[in-house]
């Protein structure tokens, strides 16, 4: 009887879980197999087996190391702004619920908006010639020709986009915090800092937790945005651009799958740290 | 609190809203009047057109990669998001319905492929699909797009289904009815707006992802609109057609912003209540 319903589960689920893995699984192991190989689709040689070589190429070239460091700065600084402005948001909209839908409403627009086309957006709002920033702010900028202000914009699109997710998420779970409990802490006294400190804060953290670990993860593969906005010129590239660009642009199988499997287990390195440090908050399954 | 009492969120919140509903529609409201700006507006560096014109909006309908690419996108996500709806429901109502060993691991499946980073399997899968002759095709996006979407698609529809008065399956059950029938009859007219929004959200993604299909396409074959837009070059090679890009954008982003709106409760509660009840 319990073996049928064993069965029974798996071959539902069978179909999902194996989709799943043909895209993913399968291919994240030919990708190591590729890695070990000298495969440069230009030059159309057999591949060659040079081991762990495509490794110290890509680990001993400043390309890469520049392209982790901007990757966890862009990760870092948005995650840190997201966070802010999405708790900011999520209180806004959880007290007022006179404009909780309006406000809503309009977060979802840039949650569903095109990655391509809200970078395409700023890319135009902050350009010297068609843009309206900088007659707005009385400069003549060339934003993106320089490292650090594209930096800023990259962000910017970034957080413009991802923030209506993490307000999103926060407001979900803000209003799990029973009415009665605030209601309580505010007639034994607490001001409004000590009830947001010490009692929603703690009451939220597994939101925020679950908020932060996607997120995360979610910025560190960035790529659109980056390809848009400079196409990694100007010492932006992201870990993701420099793997399209060694993989598709200059068909290097064998250097790029080296890329893949270390941005791979730099992703993996960062779920293991998240799950450390807070545990699996989300993984709650019923019974 | 006090607010509350005089029947309006105050001043403080009301200028907080403004400000929220401005962040949310400025660069929309910016790509569509870049769009409307006729040419030789377009450098005048203010943020709304003096006067208004649609040539960009005919620019694009007559070059002929920007509707093969809506094509291609409009086919290729909506398969995808009939598929991964079709599989995902399945799997949905398995962990929803039955208990049975090892069930958490399809939430760990699901939650290392929902983080996992999509750079890392665009090489094998550039090399694999030329082999297969995939490359450049629309199952070649497919594909792809099923796995990528299946854990937002189990999840939402998880976490609709749990809503579900199951009894009811019983009960219809009990007076006569197929286990089909049960299904289909009963619970299948409870489930769909769920599965409505869940669809909605596995439409987004395929519509909106730009790293596969710029890695696995090369021409008007398969070529969906994120990717005409970015490689958008127009007539002049060293200009970018900026009218051109706003209309193009405008067409594929205000349909999207459009359905989630008129569908935004269910899709509010569906990608927050999968990540926060789980």
């Amino acid at each position: 009887m319990k073996r049928t319903r064993d069965l029974k589960g798996w071959l539902l689920c069978g179909p999902a879980l194996a989709a799943m893995a043909l895209v993913t699984a399968y291919p994240i192991l030919y990708a190591v197999q590729l890695s070990l190989y000298r495969y440069d689709l230009r030059f159309g040689a057999p591949p060659e087996l040079v081991g762990l070589g495509n490794y110290f190429s890509v680990l001993s070239s400043e390309i890469w190391w520049q392209a982790l460091g901007n990757t966890l700065l862009i990760t870092i600084v948005s995650v840190f702004f997201e966070l802010l402005l999405g708790f900011a948001l999520a209180l806004l909209m959880h007290k007022a619920v006179f404009r909780r839908r309006t406000v809503r409403s309009a977060l979802l627009v840039p949650y569903a908006s095109n990655t391509v086309v809200a970078a395409l957006a700023w890319k135009f709002a902050f350009d010297p010639t068609t843009g309206f920033v900088n007659r707005l702010l009385g400069t003549d900028l060339a934003w993106l020709n320089e490292r650090w202000s594209a930096f800023l914009v990259i962000i910017f699109s970034e957080i413009w986009k991802t923030t209506p997710f993490m307000a999103l998420l926060l407001l979900a779970g803000l209003s799990l915090i029973p009415d009665e409990v605030i209601k309580a802490a505010r007639i034994d006294g607490a001001s409004a800092v000590q009830r947001f400190r010490l009692i929603i804060l703690p009451l939220v953290k597994p939101s925020i937790v679950v908020a932060l670990l996607f997120r995360s993860l979610d910025a560190f593969r960035i790529f659109d945005a980056v390809y848009v906005l400079t196409r990694g010129a100007h010492g932006t590239e992201s870990v993701s651009v420099v793997g399209y660009n060694t993989l598709i642009a200059r068909l290097n199988l064998g250097l790029g799958s080296a890329v893949s499997v270390l941005v791979f287990l730099c992703a993996l390195a960062i779920a293991l740290l998240f799950i450390k440090s807070f545990g699996v908050p989300l993984l709650r399954v019923e019974r | 609190m006090r607010m509350r009492l005089k029947g309006t969120d105050g001043l403080p919140g009301a200028l907080g809203s403004l400000l929220a509903v401005a962040y949310a529609l400025l660069p929309v409201i910016w790509i569509v009047s870049l769009s409307l700006k006729p040419s030789r507006e377009l450098g005048n560096g203010r943020f709304l057109p003096e006067t208004f014109s649609l040539e960009h909006y005919r620019a694009v309908f007559t070059d002929p990669q920007f509707p093969a690419a809506i094509l291609n996108s409009l086919g290729i996500a909506s398969i995808t998001t009939a598929l991964s709806i079709l599989i995902a429901v399945f799997a949905a109502y398995a962990i929803v319905r039955l208990d049975f060993r090892g069930k958490q691991w399809i939430f760990y499946g699901t939650l290392a492929v929902a983080m996992f980073p999509q750079v890392s399997v665009v090489g094998p899968l550039f090399e694999l699909w030329r082999t297969l002759r995939l490359f450049d095709t629309w199952p070649g996006l497919i594909l792809p797009y099923l796995s990528f979407t299946l854990p937002l698609a189990v999840w939402t529809l998880t976490a609709f289904f749990r809503e579900v008065p199951w009894e009811l399956e019983k009960a219809a059950r009990v007076d006569g009815a197929t286990p089909s029938q049960a299904f289909r009859l009963v619970i299948l007219p409870l489930v769909a707006p769920g599965i409505f929004a869940s669809a909605i959200l596995v439409f987004i993604f395929a519509w909106n992802d730009f790293l596969f299909a710029a890695s696995l396409t090369s021409t008007d074959r398969a070529r969906t609109v994120p990717v005409a837009i970015a490689f958008f070059t127009g007539s002049s090679q060293f200009e970018l057609p900026v009218g051109s890009i706003a209309a193009a954008s405008v067409v594929v982003t205000i349909p999207v912003i459009a359905l989630v709106l008129m569908f935004q409760r269910r899709i509010i509660a569906g990608l927050t209540a999968g990540a926060v009840k789980g």
